[in-house]
């Protein structure tokens, strides 16, 4: 709502899908490699009980589409900004049909659902980076600036940004929000590229976080009431150098989170999951 | 004189110049000197009756102005009939036929006035006709093309009060007189308007005059205080028009934010800015530099009305329909200090948000529009709230039932809030929307995509649809231009780039470039500078066109603000025309009252005139009188670091004086603050000449003060004269301004003072000449080249091309005078420069003042500019540049123009632009810039070939450099200038050295019999510590039967006892004697 900015981080329900056997060796990427589904799902369930248990939120878990192989990654079907959902239109032609679960669920939490219909448009919640106070959308493989501008029309109150990615599957891939005003950023030279481009673009003045790993900068970062600032990170394990630096958020309640597997097809943290504030709602 | 001869034509532009150039010091000079004369000498015959020597003509020449006027009525068809044979008698006639009865019973009226007390009658009354004239001439310009008859006898008033003057003066100059003669002989239409004007005027009825008067007068100062002088002119201006019957009333309908209609009658030739602040004023609106007048134009495209042009100007003829909004949007609306101002606001936003100029979500719509009912309602009521309650208003472009829910929803959970805290949560939560504050213009980009340009407080942003593509904020801005119907942005390097880029954006037409550049430099210049100017060199945008922003800049504002000391105003929240209960609970005051708490707001200082062009012009107008015999200067610098301004506010808000003409000149501020910059940065000053108008900062640190007085003698011109005349009175004024005392002594009526020059100098000192001249001549070719792109004209002086940037370079005016040939000249000259060097006798004080005398002028033939005159022809657009090129051909004029097509177009030009007299640059100014360079050197005024010569001399008392623009007719008034400067131990420097931030800046002007008091007042903030400095100019006026030393001490004594707790550190005595006239040739 207009309450903007205000509860920047706040979500209180949280929409996730389980992975279909058939993202092994169906799902789309960028690399050849092989993922061990088995591992993968382990993976999965560790990130919705952090979500689930370890923070309180609610879950809504949508049953898996074997039809979909990329349908866990629900961040991609979907923006959802305060109580206002847009259901995007994947720039993947196979993954369109993901979103008719997003919109079922979506609805029965009562948000105002706004569609993407036109043809033309695509976009992939991958590419939106919300930052509180605007949006910066990535024009990407899977990101088209008609997607971009019905976001922008669903999206009224803020500015959206468009940011060009050139390298990578999405503007996310190599960002993400790390607290308000603190973005955190891989240290590539395209993902440096696209962070000065946000920060001419905006208003608003933002601190940085620059991780090694491009990758490790795809965090999820919550506000909640009983725990303040949370950050989902890399573990150790996949990252060492870039888990160090967010060793440094020392007022953030940081929680590693094992994303192996599933980046293997692509995904990183904040795919698998869409954060929903209800109670912020007017 | 001159402006008799002039055909009504030139009259008329005369009269314009006489405006801008109020202060001319030019005797001899031409109409507009003698307008100016008139005023000075009313104001004078006030000061001083007795100053009616053969010296001051002036003042003689006023009263007998004055006389003639009155039996004027008696022989105004007779003298009118006949044309100006001989100078000096057609001058007398020409005067009695000019001047109307009412005019006499004016002037009578002002020479009472004046003698028996001086204050805001005589103000009024000789300021006012000068004005009036000046503008009257303007428009009547206008107005003789279409309405000849109609118009003839406004402009024929106008005419007439300047012309009794300029006769007078006439008579005095032998030379002068001839060219009057000439000038006489072809302006014999103006007679006979002017005994219609007489007849009209008379009809009128002289109370009803003086009540308008009165009434206006007291408004209009109130205004004038607020915004330059020369909006106040106007506003004088209005009031002896409506005396007039001649004066043309127009019904104006401005649209407020609530929707009803605020209908106002104006003056035809009324300044936008008259009409703005009788929408403040029946707003009750004090914070009112975020608000503006706006009006469609002939594409229906909303435009801003400039304040400081004619209304009739800039709206399309067809309807006076205008609107009240909001021009800059607060980006923190919590930092308004007045509730009313934030309820404006929220009108606004409410209009913009209905409209769909201000996108929002759905759950904004709601949340806004449920504060709207608070704020307009009150509580929710359980009982009578029903859904039909809401249909009324408008919460959103397109709204359903399912938002009017939710928005009374969200209404039942304000309860108890305040109509002010819903107003207050309504702009929080707007003030957050991307587009909040966003002025979105239409555009393509280099490669043909249509894009839009969204100018706001922090820079520019361009949007392809609905995306935001790209940002520059100011910071990243090094430039600003239009050309033709492109606009561009010279972007500063980024940190791995080495060269800046110049981004550039097509748009529909010309206007609309225009249009977009105008608002950045106008948002550029509320948000991100701390004081208007770009001429300032601490920040990086410089205006390469003559439009400016004049108003208050945010900081200023909020500077400002922070004095209104007043109960909250009782407004009622009518936007739904629903009957608030108010909660709020200040005191209630009518209308009516409000009205009346606007001038008393202005007293409290609120408002710090920061207008340049127009307001200097009147100062000048007001220096004027300084040209008599007697002129002595008193600067009383009172510092006080401690007090807060208010402070000082209250101290002379107890001077009744003081209230009185409470008159916030912005030149003045700007001075000190280009001292303070100044200081900063020596090096910078050399900008302002290319605004022309901004006064040049004083440099007081590295030099002494320096007093630069330039004598120009315009034998033939009335223009030049006007022109030079103009520049000197906006020199003094600066001069005023300034802290440190730099006291340009007025000479004889020839004597003109550059300020620019004095800069210039400092600056550039030792740059060889050769190296600026030919700096100029680059400048001036391209400026050329712009010239001849631009096409449109008209309606607004920053036409083809306008340029704001940063880098401090010569001013395209001033390169534009410079030519090879007067290269030359200047060369010649320099040795009789040297010669001729002042006699000011600067006394061997910590800082030096220069008291620049004016030398006897060594007299120059100008060779036939032929460039300058290509350069009119190809520039009839109306750049700035061109402009001033123009103006000196106009000024060449005694008839000799006429061979040269190019100049006609120039003046057509002229006559155009007069509205923009701001705008205009000044020949003088011009020469200043040649002066600026340092270079002793003579320059020419690029005249037209029949132009027969004139010299510019300026001599610096330091530099021993003088640039004399002399016209061989004109004699020059030897002035013997002697300052004596008393500086208190303490004084720690604090003017010269550290630069600190201006606070607020204010001028406080008021008038006795025999001195003119300017208090200026300035407070700083160093280091922490908020300092004020209150400087005050007391101009002695008289002959030698005034004891000035018991007038000093009379005034340092009466400093004292208004401000007990501050202590006097400086005090500068200029006394200034004319020894004698000198014919220089």
């Amino acid at each position: 709502m207009a309450g903007v900015m205000t509860g920047f981080g706040n979500f209180t329900h949280a929409v996730v899908r389980a992975i279909p056997s058939s993202l092994a060796k169906e799902a789309l990427r960028m690399n050849v490699l092989d993922v061990d589904l088995v591992k993968a799902q382990r993976e999965h369930e560790v990130y919705v009980g952090v979500l689930k248990h370890k923070l309180g939120l609610q879950v809504i878990e949508l049953p898996a589409d074997e039809s979909l192989p990329d349908c866990v990654f629900v961040e991609d079907a979907a923006v959802v900004c305060g109580d206002t959902a847009l259901i995007t239109r994947p720039g993947a032609e196979s993954r369109r049909k993901e979103t008719e679960a997003m919109r079922r669920a979506l609805k029965e939490l009562d948000l105002n659902i706004f569609e993407m219909s036109d043809e033309n448009a695509t976009l992939d919640g991958g590419d939106v980076l919300f930052t509180g106070r605007e949006f910066f959308v990535g024009l990407s493989k899977r990101t088209n600036q008609k997607g971009a501008e019905i976001l922008a029309d669903v999206f009224k109150d803020y500015a959206v940004s468009t940011v060009p990615v050139t390298d990578g599957l999405h503007l996310k891939s190599f960002c993400s929000m790390g607290g308000p005003g603190l973005i955190v950023i891989g240290s590539s030279e395209p993902a440096q590229k696209a962070l000065k481009i946000m920060q001419q673009m905006s208003d608003h003045r933002y601190n940085k976080l620059t991780v090694p790993d491009d990758i490790a900068a795809n965090t999820i970062y919550m506000n909640l009431p009983s725990k303040g600032h949370v950050l989902l990170h890399c573990t150790p394990e996949e990252f060492p150098e870039s888990a160090k630096v967010f060793e440094k958020l020392k007022d953030h309640m940081l929680i590693p989170v094992s994303n192996m597997e599933k980046v293997k097809v692509d995904g990183a943290l904040t795919c698998c999951s869409v954060l929903i504030n209800k109670k912020a709602k007017v | 004189m001159t402006t008799e001869v002039g055909s009504e034509t030139e009259v008329k532009k005369e009269p314009e110049k006489a405006e801008e150039q109020p202060a001319a010091p030019e005797p001899p000079a031409t109409n507009q000197t003698d307008e100016a004369k008139a005023e000075e000498a009313a104001e004078q015959s006030n000061e001083s009756p007795a100053l009616a020597t053969d010296s001051a003509e002036a003042p003689t020449e006023a009263k007998e102005n004055q006389e003639e006027a009155q039996p004027a009525d008696n022989a105004t068809g007779q003298e009118g009939e006949d044309p100006p044979a001989s100078p000096p008698a057609s001058e007398k006639k020409g005067i009695s036929r000019f001047l109307p009865p009412w005019l006499k019973r004016q002037k009578s009226q002002s020479a009472v006035g004046p003698k028996e007390s001086q204050v805001t009658p005589k103000e009024e009354g000789g300021v006012v006709l000068v004005k009036e004239e000046g503008e009257k001439a303007e428009q009547a310009e206008a107005e003789q093309t279409s309405l000849t008859t109609a118009a003839e006898p406004q402009v024929e008033e106008e005419q007439v009060k300047g012309e009794a003057k300029p006769e007078q003066k006439e008579e005095v100059n032998s030379e002068e007189q001839e060219e009057e003669n000439h000038s006489t002989g072809s302006a014999e239409t103006q007679p006979a308007k002017e005994e219609k004007a007489a007849e009209e005027s008379q009809e009128k009825s002289t109370a009803e005059e003086e009540n308008k008067e009165t009434e206006e007068g007291g408004e209009e100062k109130k205004d004038q205080e607020e915004r330059l002088k020369p909006e106040g002119g106007h506003y004088f201006i209005k009031s002896p028009l409506k005396l007039t019957k001649k004066v043309k009333m127009v019904m104006c309908h401005v649209t407020m934010l609530d929707g009803s209609q605020f209908p106002c009658e104006v003056e035809k030739r009324a300044k936008g800015q008259y009409l703005f602040f009788k929408v403040c004023e029946a707003l009750n609106l004090l914070e009112k530099d975020y608000f503006g007048l706006s009006y469609k134009d002939n594409a229906d495209q909303m435009c801003w009305l400039d304040p400081t042009k004619e209304i009739k100007r800039q709206i399309s003829n067809a309807s006076w329909q205008l609107a009240f909004n909001v021009k800059f949007y607060p980006p923190d609306p919590s930092q308004l200090t007045e509730d009313i101002t934030r309820y404006l606001l929220c009108l606004q936003l409410r209009q913009d948000i209905a409209s769909g100029c201000l996108p929002c979500s759905f759950v904004t719509h709601s949340l806004l529009g449920s504060y709207s009912l608070q704020a307009e309602l009150g509580d929710h009521d359980p009982d009578e709230q029903r859904l039909d309650y809401i249909s009324d208003f408008q919460f959103a472009p397109s709204q359903t039932k399912e938002m009017e829910e939710k928005v009374v929803e969200l209404h039942k959970t304000h309860r108890g809030m305040t109509p002010a805290q819903a107003d207050t949560q309504f702009l929080e939560n707007a003030k957050k929307l991307s587009m909040y504050g966003v002025d979105l213009h239409h555009a393509k980009d280099s490669e043909g995509v249509d894009i839009m340009l969204g100018v706001c407080a922090n820079g520019l942003l361009i949007y392809k649809d609905r995306l935001r593509i790209n940002r520059f904020a100011w910071p990243k801005i090094l430039k600003i231009s239009y050309k033709r119907s492109n606009f561009y942005i010279k972007i500063r390097p980024g940190e791995t780039e080495q060269f800046e880029s110049t981004v550039g954006f097509k748009l529909p037409n010309h206007r609309s470039a225009k249009r977009v550049w105008k608002v950045c430099v106008e948002n550029h210049t509320f948000f991100r500078l701390m004081t208007p100017e770009a001429p300032t060199k601490a920040k990086f945008l410089t205006l390469g066109s003559k439009f400016r922003y004049s108003g208050r800049t945010q900081a200023q504002t909020r500077q400002a603000s922070t004095l209104i000391d007043r109960p909250a105003p009782y407004f009622e929240r009518t936007s739904s025309k629903r009957i608030s209960r108010s909660l709020d609970g200040a005191p209630v005051i009518n209308v009516i009252e409000a009205q009346d708490s606007g001038p008393t707001s202005v007293e409290n200082g609120r408002e710090p005139g920061l207008e340049l062009s127009s307001d200097s012009s009147k100062s000048g107008k007001l220096r004027v009188q300084g040209e008599n015999i007697y002129v002595r200067h008193s600067n009383l610098m009172l510092e006080d670091l401690e007090k807060t301004q208010e402070d000082v506010l209250k101290h002379q808000a107890s001077t009744s004086e003081l209230k009185r003409s409470f008159m916030e000149a912005t030149p003045e501020t700007r001075p000190s603050q280009w001292e303070k910059r100044l200081t900063a940065s020596p090096a910078t000053s050399l900008r302002l000449q290319a605004q022309g108008r901004s006064p040049p900062p004083r440099t007081q640190e590295p030099l002494p003060d320096l007093t630069v007085d330039t004598v120009s003698k315009s034998s033939d011109d009335k223009q030049k004269s006007d022109k030079t005349t103009l520049q000197a009175a906006e020199v003094e004024i600066e001069e005023t301004v300034v802290v440190e005392e730099i006291r340009v002594a007025p000479k004889g009526s020839v004597t003109i003072t550059t300020p620019e020059v004095v800069v210039a100098v400092e600056t550039e000192v030792e740059k060889p000449k050769e190296e600026v001249i030919e700096e100029v001549k680059e400048e001036v070719e391209a400026q050329k080249r712009s010239v001849s792109v631009s096409s449109d004209s008209h309606s607004e002086s920053e036409e083809e091309a306008g340029e704001y940037h940063p880098q401090v370079t010569v001013s395209a005016s001033v390169d534009q005078i410079k030519e090879e040939p007067e290269k030359e000249e200047a060369k010649d000259h320099e040795e009789p420069d040297q010669v001729a060097e002042p006699v000011a006798e600067p006394e061997s004080l910590p800082e030096v003042e220069v008291d620049a005398m004016p030398s006897p002028a060594v007299v120059e033939e100008t060779p036939v500019a032929e460039p300058e005159t290509a350069l009119v022809a190809e520039a009839p657009s109306e750049e700035e540049s061109t402009e001033d090129i123009l103006v000196t051909p106009d000024e060449a004029p005694n008839g000799h123009a006429e061979d040269q097509p190019g100049l006609v177009a120039v003046e057509e030009e002229e006559e155009k632009e007069e509205e923009e007299e701001e705008e205009q640059p000044r020949v003088n100014g011009d020469v200043s810039h040649a002066e600026t360079e340092r270079i002793p050197q003579v320059i020419c005024c690029s005249e037209p070939p029949v132009v027969k010569t004139e010299m510019v001399t300026i001599s610096d008392t330091f530099a021993a450099q003088k640039t004399e623009i002399a016209t061989k007719e004109v004699p020059i008034v030897h002035t013997e200038t002697k300052t004596i400067t008393y500086e208190a131990a303490q004084l720690d420097g604090s003017g010269d050295g550290e630069p600190g931030i201006l606070m607020t800046a204010q001028t406080i002007t008021s008038e006795s019999l025999c001195t003119t008091t300017t208090t200026h007042i300035t407070k700083t903030l160093k280091g922490g510590l908020s300092e004020t400095r209150i400087e005050k100019r007391i101009v002695i006026t008289g002959d030698s039967d005034i004891d000035h030393d018991q007038a000093l001490a009379q005034a340092i004594k009466e400093a004292k006892e208004q401000h007990p707790d501050m202590s006097v550190t400086r005090v500068v005595v200029h006394k200034e004697t004319e020894l004698a006239e000198e014919g220089e040739d």
